[in-house]
């Protein structure tokens, strides 16, 4: 239960995997050549991978070890601003990727961290990686616990290990992994350890293999708890197919501008459109092939 | 006493945030909220901002925000 | 039931909960992540603050050195660029543009191609590519690898903390020196990089001021006068170092022009409190020295220099053109260039810079070919060159053929230098300033604020020059 065990198993596989061997049970299957790099290929996907976190926590560096593109990375807050896309293909499914700006927190303030929060809530990606800093892990878990009140179809990428391993720091991702109720995989993008780990987590995640525990549920109190259930109650109303009515409810509680803004001049409702045909076309597609 | 106060390289906890809407907000979202310990470590060589520690990560602050985050300091915490 | 009465019923239950409960919210998730952070993280406290990261910060922050440091590194990685990059620019000029040049020449007179075709293809595409390429290339490849170096490392953030007191006071954001940073890689990227602003009045200001760091594309100019003009004025030991520091002096008056123009419009039309803001200074990082190089080389470099082909192969074929279509017995460049010689003249400069930056409002990386090209046809000295050709120049030559045929003097080449410096944004930044804003009129202030400075400074000093005698 205490973090004085030893480094998470994937961290272990992800060396044995540079060293070229593959004897554990599950490593066999996690071979960096499972990944095929697609660049920008603009063609059809099977599923959307959307990278978020909090600034320079190496959501481009993850981008490009997955894509082979090469997004701008650079050691400062703030290095990208507007959405990236790039796909790969592993284990025989096409993935596109979204690299998103930075965030703090999904109540953003400028225009980059608005481009992260409308993928996030309304882009209806399949998986949402959130790429954390293990160096400064609670300030970074703010953020997975503010994603996962939106989706449980998270994986984290506890990225920087060659980092926290040089600050004297440890983090029992198998623990974190219990915490969170969503895969949790340890990784050095930049050396590009882990990759293969996270590529499974993704995948597991993608099809619905990892039955997510239940979501780590916001502890309200019983007034504020009130007041939402009775706003998502008429969002849903006014707007069918909304996502994420529960959230949107308590920032209109809260009285946030932008996302006043936009109930008030009708996007809200366009994006619930959208989410919803989307939906349905992916549900008649699996229903004709 | 108020963040900006604070002398170098001494540590504080935070009690309370002045001001209200999204600027309180950003300030939480870094995590600067009641009860954390923040610790003044580097000034801009021009006096302004300063850069505090706050959960690991090194956050610059213009006197004008620093002012409005009480701390109390001296406290020794984890 | 609307979306009016979604809000209405949104502010009435708002009503009935306690004012401070959003705190609560923010509380409450932190609280969960502290609590599982405590749970899942060990911290081996003998080494738990980076104890190296401090000791830079003590320097590189500090009181004295930290200017120091950084005055030492801008002049620096200008230094490296402008050094670094005279020989191989000089390799490339005789390869590209000398050997390169009249072997496709040969190759076209031998297959009987018409002369006009030659010409077009060959002196005009061909050559102004070439020269662009010989011209760009070497500073290019050695300016992005050393700041993408510095920027890997961490340090942009640690000017940014240094310089925010001025920038505070000029009434511009804490993160604009950031977004003037990327701007010496080129403008458009630069004021993209504005969306990190949060308040669209100092982004505003961001992305008009961005203007003034100069870009690229503008580099070689500067470095060409520099070198020929400054540089000349010094005994040869210290030619190089002169015409580096003239080079920098004109970035940091760049630097200057911007907090003036960020005060100036934030006293006037875009008035306002200065915005509060947060910067994360991240920890230094040992950059991947040689994974920098190679990427930086491939996605920066070649990606302006291929921008700057794009846009010098039709600007060839325009220069071309306009040098060898005849209208009432003289040139069309002709005709133009005498046409803007009044303003020319009014600004310390001539009606070939003039036409070059009208041909060079696409890209300006193709000014100094334009400007070398037309002073060799039109200027008072003939060369004996064909309309239409530039012909590999060693910096010196080129100085002959401004001094001669252009009539330079050193008021001409240090007005340039200020023209080049202040002058409106190439097309493509102008057309991302618009996507950006959204907004005719401040696409036009971005545009033409800068050519009115430009006009404005290098007209005083003319007069002043002129009057006091010194041209
Ligand atoms: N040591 C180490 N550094 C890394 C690793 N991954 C990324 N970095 C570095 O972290 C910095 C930030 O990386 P980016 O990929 O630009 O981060 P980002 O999350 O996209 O940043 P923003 O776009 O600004 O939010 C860069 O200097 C990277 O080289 C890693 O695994 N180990
Ligand atoms: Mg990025």
């Amino acid at each position: 239960m205490n973090a004085d065990l030893p480094l998470p198993v994937s961290r272990t596989s992800a060396e044995l995997d540079t060293s070229g061997g593959g004897s554990c049970g599950s490593c066999a299957l996690n071979n960096v050549a499972n990944l095929e790099k697609l660049g920008l290929h603009s063609g059809r996907h099977d599923f959307v991978v959307a990278l978020a976190g909090n600034p320079n926590t190496g959501k481009s560096t993850v981008f490009n070890a997955l894509t082979g593109l090469r997004q701008h990375v650079g050691n400062w807050p703030g290095t990208t601003v507007s959405r990236a896309e790039g796909a790969y293909r592993h284990q025989g499914h096409a993935y596109q990727v979204v690299d998103l700006p930075g965030t703090y927190s999904l109540l953003s303030t400028s225009n980059d961290e608005d481009t992260a929060r409308d993928f996030l809530l309304f882009g209806d990606p399949d998986v949402t990686v959130v790429v954390v800093d293990a160096t400064r892990l609670e300030r970074n878990l703010n953020l997975v616990l503010q994603i996962l009140q939106i989706t449980d179809r998270v994986v984290v990428a506890l990225n920087l290990m060659d980092e926290a391993q040089r600050h004297g720091i440890t983090v029992d991702a198998r623990h974190l992994a219990r915490e969170l109720g969503v895969p949790v995989a340890p990784m050095s993008a930049r050396r590009g350890h882990g990759i293969p780990e996270l590529l499974d987590s993704v995948a597991q995640v993608a099809r619905g293999g990892t039955a997510p525990r239940a979501r780590v549920r916001q502890r309200l109190a019983p007034a504020v708890e009130r007041a939402v259930d009775a706003l998502a109650e008429q969002l849903v109303a006014e707007f069918p197919g909304l996502a994420n009515s529960r959230w949107v409810a308590l920032r209109l509680l809260e009285g946030d501008v932008s996302t006043e803004r936009a109930v008030r001049d009708g996007t809200l409702g366009d994006v619930g459109r959208q989410h919803a045909s989307r939906r349905d076309l992916v549900t008649a597609g699996q229903a004709t092939s | 006493m108020t963040l900006d106060e604070l002398p170098h390289d001494a540590e504080a906890v935070v009690t309370s945030l002045d001001g209200s809407g999204p600027e309180r907000r950003r300030l939480m979202d870094l995590g600067l909220l009641p009860g954390i310990a923040v610790r003044a470590e580097r000034t801009s060589p021009l006096g302004d901002p300063t850069a505090y520690r706050v959960r690991g990560s090194l956050i610059a602050l213009r006197r004008s925000q620093a002012r409005g985050i009480h701390v109390e300091p001296g406290v020794r915490t984890r | 039931m609307s979306a009016t009465g979604v809000l209405e019923n949104a502010s009435r239950l708002r009503a009935e909960l306690p004012p401070d409960f959003t705190d609560g919210v923010v509380a409450s998730l932190f609280d969960d992540a502290d609590r599982i952070a405590r749970r899942t993280v060990t911290a081996d406290s003998r080494r738990a603050r980076p104890a190296l990261d401090q000791v830079l910060d003590r320097a590189l922050t500090h009181r004295v050195w930290g200017f120091v440091v950084m005055g030492a590194l801008f002049f620096g990685v200008f230094w490296f660029t402008i050094a670094g990059a005279a020989v191989p620019s000089d390799l490339l000029y005789r390869l590209l543009v000398d050997s390169g040049h009249s072997w496709l020449r040969g190759l076209f007179v031998d297959t009987g191609a018409p002369g006009w075709l030659t010409g077009l293809l060959v002196d005009g595409v061909y050559l102004g590519t070439a020269w662009v390429v010989a011209v760009m290339l070497p500073p290019m490849a050695i300016f992005f690898p050393l700041f993408t170096l510095l920027e890997d490392f961490g340090y942009l953030p640690r000017v940014a903390f240094n310089l925010d007191r001025v920038f505070a006071r000029s009434g511009a954001h804490g993160k604009q020196s950031l977004t003037m940073m990327m701007g010496y890689g080129c403008n458009a990227a630069g004021v993209t990089a504005t969306r990190i602003i949060d308040s669209p009045r100092e982004r505003l200001i961001a992305i008009i001021t961005n203007n003034f760091s100069i870009c690229n594309g503008r580099w070689p100019t500067l470095i060409l006068m520099g070198t020929i003009f400054i540089g000349s004025l010094v005994p040869p030991a210290l030619a190089g170092l002169v015409a580096a520091g003239s080079v920098v002096v004109v970035a940091v008056l760049g630097i200057i022009t911007t907090l003036v123009v960020s005060w100036g419009l934030s006293r006037t039309v875009l008035r306002g409190e200065t915005s509060v803001y947060s910067l994360e200074l991240p920890p230094y990082r040992p950059p991947q020295v040689w994974r920098t190089i190679y990427t930086s080389l491939i996605d920066r470099t070649f990606k302006v220099l291929r921008r700057a082909l794009v846009m010098a192969a039709p600007a060839g074929a325009v220069i071309w053109l306009l040098s060898n279509v005849n209208v009432g017995g003289a040139s069309l460049a002709a005709h133009l260039v005498g046409g803007l010689a009044p303003v020319g003249w009014l600004l310390g400069l001539n009606g070939i810079i003039l036409l070059a930056y009208v041909v060079a409002i696409p890209a300006n990386e193709i000014v100094i070919p334009t400007i070398m090209m037309l002073t060799m046809t039109l200027g008072s000295v003939q060369f004996g060159v064909q309309g239409g050709v530039m012909v590999n120049l060693p910096d010196a030559q080129a100085g002959t053929v401004l001094v001669q045929a252009g009539g330079w003097t050193l008021l001409t080449a240090v007005n340039l230098m200020l023209f080049s410096m202040l002058h409106n944004p190439c097309s493509t930044t102008v057309l991302t300033i618009w996507k950006e804003t959204r907004s005719l009129r401040w696409t036009a202030t971005a545009t033409l604020l800068p050519l009115a400075l430009a006009f404005a400074v290098t007209g005083v000093i003319a007069a002043v020059a002129r009057l006091a005698g010194w041209a």
